[in-house]
């Protein structure tokens, strides 16, 4: 394999790996602990690494992610004392954690891989150069077992928990009911945000597991409103935003990781413009979709209103019809254009009048029945 | 050695204290608002400001780089306003895809900028976690103006920016613009960040909005003072933070400063009157070994109805501790007792209940067949 292909395949599993767990905390408005948990593993990996000398040893990789919990549990200890505000309660942990790792590495790890920049930011275009060898036989990149362990361990877990996730998630009272402890998943769930971050951090640094985590999973939100369809969807579009990412990153000769959070950001942006319903264009053609009929139907109870009158002229003509109903002279056309299509209106010269339906709904309108119209 | 003779240091100390003042004052109100994470997505917004504001300009005087800061930051608190308004992303996840997006955008920035051929670049990322020692003149005046507008603002509005912060409902009864002024607060939050990330950096800033608030917040329950006292804790911990990353080699500011301020935020949290843990815990503790009176008089009432002719017979302290649970101190019980005239001693180990501990009885028992 080329480097840059491992490069991108690295990148896909860490974005699956990332975006599953993810799914589960965009849904429980927990999202901004994965800040937490991604800042506060720093200290555990510096301090594990001072013993195991080897960034990519299991233990480094367990002692890290207790960190993550550790953090977890801090934020709900604060939280439980009532002294503080839950989302001060986050604010307040992490940085002290990461200020202790930061501080750690600029003082007693100086000239080793370990160094501030990597932390934030990964290397991903390292990443290759770091090979599995068992027996002297290379087995490609390390970064991509590692991370395509922990993608299978969040693969494993999500589909032996997937009922009591899925409840606890949705209805966190009713899985209490049932009897699942909610403490448990919670921890759990924390545990597995913790590998994963402790995993992807290596490659891809502290902050890009955040959007990982959080952008594509909340893009699925936007476009699916099933559980199981919103997680693959959040992982296909954590695929996608690691390979676009990784391409932007390679023409302009950028940060890999900040391209990759930059790509989940544009898909992101994509799905909150375009996604079908939910997204602001769909949100705006059903406004004004509902402003049109809305007009049709107020047109139609005027003229039903002043029509056979001594005032048809001058109310119903089209010359002032405007004026009379206060709309601005293109929305009068508009309106007037729409309801003739739909035969609730007939023109003789310059006069308008509602047809039989139109009459119909117009006495519906002012009666209170809401008539579905044909459109 | 004398500290604040150095021109640098003195420099430095300076631009720490006015980065405290406002962000600790600023960040009261961001606290109370619920707002402290807001300051994360803010100060991870700004990365890209800073990168673009050097790209067009090619220059890195103070004042662009912090207007193109603060754009960004309010560039990004609008993103995540306009997610929150017309989608069903909840406001943290949008606050979580802000600060991851826009810093990735600003790394791409600080790369894309890192590999052009000019030498004028560098030092820009020192905005990661913050340089004191970088600070030059021109910087501290940008700082102290820009704080100054802010804290001026503040004062000027402060009455409105209570009652928005209290209670936004009433405000907007009382015809108050409270878009508006949510608006302005959030602009002079963002303000606030912008001063300080040339010395602590994007990635902690956060802090400095939310500690000196948490740990103010222990010891008032009034705004006026929790204001000033949070100012002050952001004062004390970015001189103190600062000054060390000065004088020790490869001590980064932005986690010194934080480091100290946590240490102030765990003291307040412990001793903190009324609220701090470790006045609850002695209180807690007392109120686990104090004997426990009502008991002990129900006991000897209880007694004294069996010699009803002779209520004042005593009655052996050694028949009252087996009707106590075992454990309980009835000998301090019955010291406390006669403390306050309930019981009296008749005897060698021989107790009664006084006339008052009899009526205090008979209204404990009544209380209970009431409840």
């Amino acid at each position: 394999m080329s480097p840059e292909l491992e490069i991108v395949l690295i990148g896909v599993v860490t974005a699956v790996a990332a975006a599953l767990p993810g799914t589960y905390l965009v849904l429980r408005r927990t999202a901004l602990v994965s800040d937490a948990i991604s800042h506060a593993i720093l200290p555990g990996i510096v301090v594990a690494f001072f013993f195991t000398h080897d960034l990519n040893s299991p233990l480094l990789l367990l002692a890290a992610a207790a960190t993550g919990v550790l953090a977890v549990v801090l934020i709900e200890v604060l939280i439980r004392s009532r002294l503080v505000p839950e989302d001060a309660s986050i604010g307040l942990v992490f940085p002290a954690l990461f200020s202790i790792g930061v501080i750690l590495i600029s003082r007693y790890a100086g000239g080793v891989h370990l160094d501030t920049d990597s932390v934030l930011l990964g290397e991903l275009a390292f990443a290759p150069f770091d090979r599995l060898l068992v027996g002297g036989v290379d087995l490609g990149p390390r970064a991509l077992w590692t991370m395509g362990a922990i993608l299978i361990l969040n693969l494993v877990v999500i589909g032996l928990a997937w009922k009591e996730l899925k409840l606890a998630t949705v209805d966190a009272g009713l899985a209490t009911l049932l009897g699942f402890s909610p403490a448990l998943i919670h921890y759990s769930l924390m545990t597995l945000v913790s590998i994963t971050a402790v995993g992807a951090f290596d490659a891809v640094g502290s902050i890009l597991v955040v959007a990982l985590m959080i952008a594509p999973p909340a893009t699925a939100y936007l476009v699916v409103d099933r559980f199981a369809p919103m997680l693959w969807l959040g992982a296909v579009v954590a695929a996608v935003s690691a390979v676009l990412g990784y391409g932007v990153a390679f023409l302009l000769d950028v940060s890999i990781a900040g391209s990759m959070a930059g790509a989940c950001g544009l898909l992101f942006l994509i799905a909150f413009l375009f996604a079908p319903r939910r997204g602001l264009l769909a949100q705006g053609r059903r406004r004004a979709v509902q402003r049109l009929d809305l007009g049709v139907r107020m047109l139609v109870v005027h003229l039903l209103h002043h029509q056979d009158t001594e005032a048809a002229e001058e109310e119903c003509g089209l010359p002032r019809l405007h004026r009379h109903l206060q709309w601005s002279v293109g929305r009068t056309q508009h309106v007037v254009r729409e309801a003739e299509r739909r035969t609730l209106v007939e023109r003789s010269g310059e006069l308008l009048r509602a047809t039989d339906a139109g009459s119909r709904l117009a006495e519906a309108a002012i009666t209170g029945e809401f008539l579905i119209l044909d459109s | 050695m004398d500290l604040f003779g150095d021109y640098t240091l003195r420099l430095v100390a300076l631009g720490s204290a006015v980065l405290g003042a406002t962000s600790g004052a600023l960040g009261a109100f961001a606290y109370l608002r619920r707002q402290s994470l807001l300051g994360d997505a803010v100060s991870h917004a700004a990365l890209p400001g800073i990168a673009i504001a050097f790209l067009l300009t090619g220059s890195k005087a103070p004042l662009v780089l912090m207007v193109g800061a603060g754009l960004a930051g309010w560039i990004g608190t609008l993103v995540v306003r306009v997610v929150v308004g017309r989608s069903r992303v909840p406001y943290d996840s949008a606050l979580g895809i802000v600060l991851s997006v826009f810093f990735g955008v600003g790394l791409v920035l600080l790369t894309f900028i890192q590999k052009q051929p000019n030498a004028a670049q560098a030092g820009l990322d020192s905005f990661l976690f913050g340089q004191a020692a970088s600070l030059l003149r021109q910087d501290v005046v940008t700082m102290a103006v820009l704080a100054a507008a802010a804290l001026v603002i503040l004062a000027l509005l402060w009455k409105e920016f209570k009652l928005l912060s209290f209670d936004p409902d009433f405000a907007s009864s009382l015809g108050l613009p409270v878009q508006r002024l949510d608006g302005l607060l959030t602009l002079l939050l963002v303000m606030a960040i912008v001063i300080g990330l040339q010395t602590v950096g994007v990635v902690l800033m956060s802090a400095m909005i939310v500690a000196p608030a948490a740990a103010a917040r222990q010891w008032s329950r009034r705004l006026l003072p929790m204001v000033f006292l949070a100012a002050l804790i952001g004062v004390f911990s970015g001189v103190a933070g600062s000054l060390m990353s000065s004088i020790v080699p490869r001590l980064p500011t932005g986690p010194t400063i934080v480091l100290v301020l946590s240490v102030v935020v765990v003291g307040s949290l412990m001793l903190a009157p009324q609220r701090g843990l470790v006045w609850r815990f002695l209180r807690l503790g007392r109120l686990l070994r104090a004997p426990d009176l009502d008991p002990v008089l129900m006991h000897l009432y209880a007694l004294s109805l069996q010699h009803a002719g002779d209520p004042e017979h005593g009655h052996n302290i050694a028949v009252l501790r087996t009707m106590s649970p075992s454990g309980a101190d009835v000998g301090a019980a019955l010291e406390g007792l006669a403390d306050r005239g309930l019981a009296q001693q008749t005897g060698d180990g021989l107790w009664a209940p006084t006339p008052i501990g009899r009526r205090e009885a008979e209204r404990v028992l009544e209380r209970e067949a009431e409840s």
